[in-house]
């Protein structure tokens, strides 16, 4: 699952991460070259997807832990940011005390903040358990946010929450398209620097072990539960801050966002990238979303592609877009 | 809450945990046997309601239709079973998720293809269309008392069979230790075909019956699904007499918490629940495996 130390070369992997930021940032001159402003649209929504994948392999990819609650964290970061900005434009209080803010300064953090502690709290009782258990328990979790936020009728319960006045970044406006995406780009950086460096400390070493081997772990005197903990809650908050920039950019959220099936979704974008690198999910997010809009253009069944897909890469491609890069990269080098 | 609107509440409880109930008895033994995490069971629930909507619409026969969908379903699940699933049941629990993940998007799609996106009716037969007055100024609807003999009776039949059998002994020993169950000579793969064969059976069976309370869609499946899935691991993975009683438990919970409490919190208790006791017994009420 996690790879294996012998082939483990941390400068290739920043190089790569240096890649595909360079890749992301050109999409904007591209898409004025050829004149389709959709195309940063798309990207944008990568780039935020990729975010929430990223976080969600740091437990799946380097923890082993299969969680199906991603999109329930996601969608609290979203909730936080709206909800904030719901409070700003009616001048209304939340909870009867705090006034809402449409600045984002404090929206992101608060959203990660607040999707990261609901992750510890979910957290800790779901990594009491494990395997099944662990899965079934993350994906009710994911049911419980869903279900919380289709009930909130005060915030538009299952129709979901417009955001009515412009969202600021230290005073400025947040969502002018080319600024937004290169701020969401600046985002996806700096949380893949931050999970690659992770994962290579002596942390990320601990997480990984304890996905091989919890019994060997546990005899060399480390306890694994506060570090999957630790690495569970880091998750959350930065699934949380991906689901805050969907929320901002599209400027609305809703339980949509959160059901189980986006869960499954975020799931499948770290499979099908390759959970073995920190930035393999940003491949998954890339192509899954691409190939969403191609397939659902081309057919109203695109889902049973899709459906078939999934299982052809479960059955055939175990390592994930990366093993094709591998494989076409050593055929190239043995001609 | 005055007595009538408790006792209808509490029997739209037992009624909701019953076919919890038939859900997860197939889950729990899916999971206990196999180890296997089968996210296709909420399909094959849909497939049973689709296959008796699709009968009633030819026959006009609600009692045909549920005598014929529900071998139906019970033959999709050994197909699916036979085709799919039994390539991974040594495979990691990550790739089970994600194949039959896939499956549900496949199988929505194809119902989707055959019933089209709107809703097919199913109506509640003529039989038992009509109230019970159970006593003074208590009725309850019929249809739903049906319901809940039904899912009793299968459920007496069920532990019967599971407690009582030399096939049942089985499939308990299967649960418990599938390696030395093995060693001792028990077919487990042919017991786990007929499980799951019997538990796709009782799947569609639940299917049918929400048929006409609920709606027949696309989707359908989903959310009975993960209810199922709370009982399975409140009951503890593979064992009978733990999903009865959670299934029971969780539709009584559920049921009270949406007319006691405020909504927000209401759709929640289950899943609190879920926490409270997994929190002090990480492997369910009943744990199978020692």
């Amino acid at each position: 699952m996690a790879s294996s130390p012998a082939s483990y070369r941390p400068s290739s992997d920043m190089m790569a991460i240096t890649v595909i930021v360079a890749v992301l940032a050109a999409v904007p001159v591209v898409a004025s070259l050829v004149g389709d402003p959709f195309l940063v649209k798309i990207a944008t929504r990568v780039v935020v997807f990729a975010i929430a994948a990223v976080a969600l392999n740091l437990v799946l990819g380097f923890g082993g832990l299969v969680s199906l609650m991603h999109a329930g964290l996601f969608g609290i970061g979203g909730y936080v940011v709206a909800i904030l900005a719901f409070h700003a434009d009616d001048s209304s209080r939340l909870f009867d005390l705090f006034p809402g803010t449409t600045e984002l300064s404090i929206g992101l953090p608060l959203a990660m903040l607040v999707a990261g502690a609901a992750a510890a709290v979910m957290g800790l009782v779901s990594l009491r358990t494990s395997g099944v258990y662990f899965i079934m328990i993350t994906l009710a979790f994911n049911q419980m946010l869903y279900y919380f936020f289709v009930a909130l009728q005060q915030y538009g319960g299952e129709d979901g929450l417009q955001i009515m006045s412009d969202l600021t970044l230290f005073g400025h406006a947040a969502i002018g398209r080319m600024s937004f995406y290169y701020g969401c780009l600046v985002a996806l950086a700096l949380v893949l620097v931050v999970v690659q460096r992770l994962i290579n400390s002596r942390f990320g070493m601990v997480l990984r072990a304890s996905s091989q081997n919890e019994r060997r772990l546990t005899a060399i005197g480390i306890a694994p539960l506060r570090y999957r903990l630790t690495a569970f809650a880091l998750s959350g908050a930065i699934a949380g801050l991906a689901g805050a920039l969907l929320a901002a950019g599209q400027q609305f959220i809703s339980p949509a966002e959160m059901s189980w099936v986006r869960s499954g979704d975020l799931v499948v974008m770290c499979v099908l990238g390759g959970m073995a690198r920190v930035w393999g999910p940003v491949l998954g997010a890339a192509v899954f979303l691409v190939l969403e809009i191609v397939l659902s253009g081309w057919s109203t069944h695109w889902q049973l592609a899709f459906g078939l897909l999934i299982i052809l890469v479960v059955v055939s491609l175990r390592g994930g877009l990366i093993d094709l890069l591998h494989l076409v990269g050593r055929r190239g080098a043995s001609r | 809450m005055d007595v009538a609107l408790f006792t209808e509440q509490l029997l739209n409880g037992v009624q909701l945990g019953v076919q919890l109930f038939l859900m997860a008895a197939g889950l729990t033994l899916v999971f206990g046997i196999m180890n296997m995490i089968n996210l296709t069971h909420g399909s094959l629930y849909m497939i049973g309601a689709f296959v008796a909507a699709a009968l009633f619409g030819h026959t006009g026969s609600f009692l045909l239709a549920l005598v014929i969908a529900v071998p139906a379903t019970a033959l999709a699940g050994a197909l699916l079973e036979a085709a799919v699933l039994r390539h991974f049941y040594h495979r990691g629990h990550l790739d089970q998720v994600l194949v039959t993940f896939g499956l549900i998007l496949v199988l929505n799609e194809i119902v989707k293809m055959i019933w089209g996106a709107v809703p097919v009716p199913l109506p509640v037969p003529q039989l038992l269309s009509g109230s019970v007055t159970l006593f003074a100024d208590v009725t309850y609807p019929s249809f739903r008392l049906a319901i809940l003999g039904v899912g009793a009776v299968v459920a007496l039949g069920l532990y019967a069979v599971v407690a009582h059998t030399r096939i049942g002994m089985w499939v308990r020993a299967g649960a418990s230790n599938r390696d030395i169950a093995s060693a001792m000579g028990v077919n487990v793969e042919l017991i786990f075909s007929l499980v799951f064969a019997a538990g796709a059976a009782l799947a569609g069976l639940a299917g049918i019956m929400a048929g006409p309370i609920n709606a027949v869609q696309v989707g359908m499946g989903e959310p009975v699904l993960i209810l199922a899935l709370v009982v399975t691991v409140i009951g503890g993975v593979g064992s009978i007499k733990g999903a009865f009683i959670a299934a029971l438990m969780i539709g009584v919970v559920d049921t009270f918490g949406r007319v006691l409490l405020p909504p927000a919190l209401g759709s929640m208790m289950i899943f609190m629940l879920m926490a409270v006791i997994l929190a002090w017994r990480p492997r369910g009420l009943f744990p199978v495996h020692g």
